[in-house]
C-alpha cells in the first residue's frame, strides 16, 4: 500500500489524505457561501412574487432571478458535489487523491468562473435568467464565467475517476467499491455528459455575444442547453441518493438491503436519467412526438423506476438497521425511535420523503406529454424543482455537512439545539414554497413573471383569488425557508470558527464501517417500509389520474 | 462455460465474475454508456430533427 501525507481518522481508522481533506473543506465552504448568496436572492424573488409585497422593480427582479438560479442551481450544488466526490473516492476508499494539483486548478477555475458570471449579472446587463435562452443576449463574461466553471468541474470529475484507478491499483479496498462511492461515480458520469453539453452550446453562444458568430438557432440552443440544464440536476439526484445511503450507514450502521438491486437502480440512472431533459421541450414545435415520448415517457419512467427502488431500499435499510438494534415494536417502532434529534438524520429523512412525494410524483406528471400541457411554463415547474433540488438535494447536502463538520473539519457543532431544529424549519419552509407554487401553477400562474396582475399590460388576465393567496403563502414560506437557511449557515460557519476541536477522540454515535464496505443485509424484514411504499403508490396513482381528469376539464372533447 | 465438476474443484478465488458485476465494476465502460446513450437518443436525434425542418420561403 502506498504512503502519502495523511492523518488517521479516529472514527474509522481510515487514512485521510491531507490534500483530499483540504479540497473537501475548500469546496464545501465555498459551496455554502454561494448557497447563502443565492438563497438571499431567492428571498427577494419570492417577496416580489408575493403580490401584496412586490418588493423589487422589474429590472431588479430579473437580475435577482438570474443570480438566484445561477448560484443555487449550479454553483452551490456543483461545488458541494466536488466535495462529495473527493470524500466518496479518497476518504471512503482509504486512498490518496489522484492529481491534487489538478483538483486545485479545478477549484480555482470554478471559483473564478462563478465570480465572473456573478459580477456580469450584478452589472445589470445579463438578466437573462439561468436558462439564458437566445435571442436574449448576456454580456460575454456571463458565458465566459460559465465556461470556466464547467471546465473546472470537468477536471474535478476526472480527478475523481483518477482516484478510483489509483485506489484499485494500490489495492486500498477489496472487491467492489462501496455503494456510496458507486453513487458518486454515477453522479460524475452524468456530470461529464452535462458539462460536455454545456461546452457544445455555451462556447458558440459566447462567440455570438462577442459578435464573432452571427446567429444561434433558438430551438437548437434550447435543445442542447437543456442537456446541460436538466442533466446538471440529475447529477444532484445521483449525489443526494448516495448521501441518503451514506447518512443511513454512518448514523445507524445501515447496510443496503441488496447491493445488486441498489446498483441496478443506479445503472438505470446511467442509461436513462439524462434523457428526461426532453420534458422541457414538450410543447416546442419542430421536434417530433416520437423524440419527445421516447425520451420522457419511455426512458424517463425507467429512471423513475431507479428512484423508486432507492425510495424503498433507503428507508428499508434504515428499518432493518433499527430492528437489528432492538426497535422491533409494531410497524413503525423503528421510525418512532429513529434519531430525530440528529440533524444529519432528520435532514436526510425529510429529503427522502419530500423528494419522493413532492418532487418525484410531480416530475412524472410533468413528463407526460398530454398532462404537461396543463402546467408547462407555469410556476408549477419551479414548484416541482424546489421539491427535487432544494428539498431533495440541498437538504441532503445539509445532512452531509452535519457529518463533514466532525469527520473532516474535526469540529464539534455549536448551537446544537438550533441545529436540531434547522432541518425541520428549512424543510417546512421549502415544502410550503413547493406546494403553493405547484398549486398556483395549476391555476395557470406563469413562471418568471414580475407581475401576474399585468397592471401595466395592454392585455390583462384575472387569475382567481386562490392564485393570489397561494403566491402570498409562497412568500411567507420562503421567509421560513430563508430562516432555516440562515440558521444552517450560522451553525456551520460558527462551528468551523468556534466549534470545539474533536482532535483524536473517537466520534460518538458515528460509524463508517458499513459506508466503506461492499455488502448487503441478510434476510431483512421491512414491513413498515412496505406500508410506506404502499402509501406512496396510492398517492402517486391518485395524483396522476387527478391530473388527467383536470386535463379533460380544461381541454374538453366536444 | 465451466461444467459443474470444474466449478466444484476450482479455487473459490477463481470463481467466474458475472457479466453484470464486471459491468458495474468498470467505471470507464459505465462512463462510455452514460455519455453515448443521451448523446445518441437526446442530442443527435434531436439535432437531426431540427436540421431537417424545412426552411420557410
Amino acid at each position: 500500500m502506498s504512503t502519502f501525507n495523511h492523518r488517521v481518522c479516529p472514527a474509522t481508522g481510515l487514512r485521510i489524505h491531507k490534500s483530499a481533506e483540504n479540497l473537501i473543506k475548500a469546496n464545501a465552504f465555498v459551496a455554502i457561501v454561494f448557497l447563502a448568496v443565492g438563497g438571499l436572492f431567492g428571498l427577494l424573488v419570492a417577496l416580489t412574487r408575493w403580490p401584496g409585497v412586490h418588493i423589487l422593480p422589474a429590472d431588479w427582479f430579473y437580475l435577482s432571478l438570474t443570480a438566484h438560479g445561477l448560484d443555487v442551481l449550479l454553483v452551490w450544488i456543483i461545488f458541494f458535489e466536488m466535495a462529495v466526490m473527493y470524500f466518496a473516492s479518497a476518504v471512503l476508499l482509504n486512498s490518496r487523491l489522484a492529481a491534487p494539483r489538478w483538483a486545485w486548478t479545478a477549484f480555482i477555475l470554478m471559483l473564478v468562473g462563478a465570480v465572473i458570471t456573478n459580477v456580469a449579472v450584478l452589472q445589470g446587463n445579463s438578466s437573462v435568467m439561468f436558462t439564458s435562452y437566445v435571442p436574449m443576449q448576456a454580456a460575454p463574461n456571463f458565458y465566459l464565467g460559465l465556461i470556466l466553471f464547467a471546465v473546472g468541474a470537468l477536471i474535478g470529475c476526472f480527478v475523481f475517476f483518477g482516484t478510483l484507478v489509483v485506489a484499485r491499483d494500490e489495492k486500498t479496498y477489496e472487491g467492489s467499491i462501496p455503494l456510496v462511492t458507486f453513487g458518486a461515480m454515477v453522479a460524475a458520469i452524468i456530470a461529464v455528459f452535462t458539462i460536455a453539453s454545456g461546452a457544445i452550446i455555451l462556447v458558440p453562444t459566447w462567440l455570438w455575444s462577442l459578435g464573432l458568430i452571427g446567429n444561434i438557432d433558438s430551438l437548437m440552443y434550447k435543445t442542447i442547453w437543456w442537456a446541460m440544464g436538466h442533466s446538471s440536476q440529475q447529477i444532484n439526484v445521483a449525489a443526494h441518493v448516495s448521501i441518503w445511503y451514506l447518512v443511513a450507514a454512518v448514523v445507524l450502521g445501515a447496510k443496503p438491503l441488496s447491493e445488486k438491486v441498489s446498483r441496478g437502480a443506479f445503472l438505470l440512472y446511467i442509461f436513462f436519467l439524462q434523457l428526461a431533459s426532453a420534458h422541457h421541450l414538450l410543447v416546442d414545435p419542430g421536434i417530433s412526438s416520437e423524440w419527445k415520448i421516447f425520451n420522457t415517457s419511455y426512458a424517463m419512467y425507467l429512471a423513475v423506476l431507479g428512484s423508486m427502488i432507492h425510495g424503498m431500499t433507503v428507508p428499508g435499510s434504515i428499518e432493518a438497521a433499527q430492528r437489528a438494534r432492538g426497535f422491533t415494536k409494531g410497524l413503525f417502532g423503528w421510525l418512532r425511535n429513529a434519531p430525530w434529534g440528529n440533524p444529519a438524520f432528520s435532514a436526510m429523512f425529510i429529503s427522502l420523503i419530500t423528494f419522493g412525494f413532492l418532487g418525484g410524483i410531480s416530475g412524472v406528471v410533468m413528463g407526460v406529454e398530454q398532462i404537461n400541457l396543463i402546467i408547462h411554463n407555469t410556476i408549477y415547474v419551479p414548484g416541482h424543482f424546489h421539491a427535487t433540488v432544494v428539498l431533495g438535494t440541498t437538504l441532503a447536502f445539509m445532512a452531509a455537512t452535519y457529518l463533514l463538520v466532525p469527520l473532516i473539519f474535526q469540529r464539534e457543532l455549536i448551537m446544537k439545539k438550533m441545529a436540531m431544529w434547522q432541518p425541520y424549519i428549512f424543510g417546512l419552509g421549502v415544502t410550503g414554497i413547493s406546494v403553493f407554487m405547484m398549486g398556483a401553477g395549476t391555476l395557470g400562474v406563469p413562471r418568471r413573471h414580475w407581475d401576474i396582475s399585468g397592471a401595466d399590460s395592454i392585455i390583462k388576465f384575472d387569475f382567481p383569488g386562490a392564485a393570489y393567496l397561494m403566491m402570498g403563502l409562497n412568500g411567507m414560506f420562503a421567509i421560513l425557508a430563508t430562516l432555516g437557511g440562515i440558521m444552517f449557515v450560522l451553525i456551520i460557519v460558527g462551528s468551523l470558527l468556534f466549534g470545539k476541536k474533536t482532535g483524536d477522540e473517537p466520534l460518538k454515535g458515528l460509524t463508517m464501517e458499513t459506508a466503506t464496505e461492499y455488502g448487503s443485509m441478510e434476510h431483512p424484514k421491512i414491513p413498515g417500509t412496505l406500508v410506506l411504499v404502499g402509501v406512496f403508490f396510492v398517492t402517486f396513482i391518485l395524483y396522476y389520474f387527478v391530473n388527467w381528469k383536470y386535463l379533460a376539464e380544461v381541454w374538453p372533447l366536444r | 462455460m465451466a461444467n459443474s465438476e470444474d466449478t466444484n474443484t476450482s479455487d473459490p478465488g477463481d470463481e467466474r465474475i458475472p457479466t453484470m458485476q464486471k459491468l458495474l465494476d468498470n467505471p470507464f465502460l459505465l462512463l462510455f454508456i452514460g455519455v453515448v446513450m443521451p448523446t445518441v437518443f437526446y442530442i443527435i436525434w434531436g439535432i437531426m430533427e431540427i436540421v431537417t425542418i424545412p426552411i420557410a420561403k
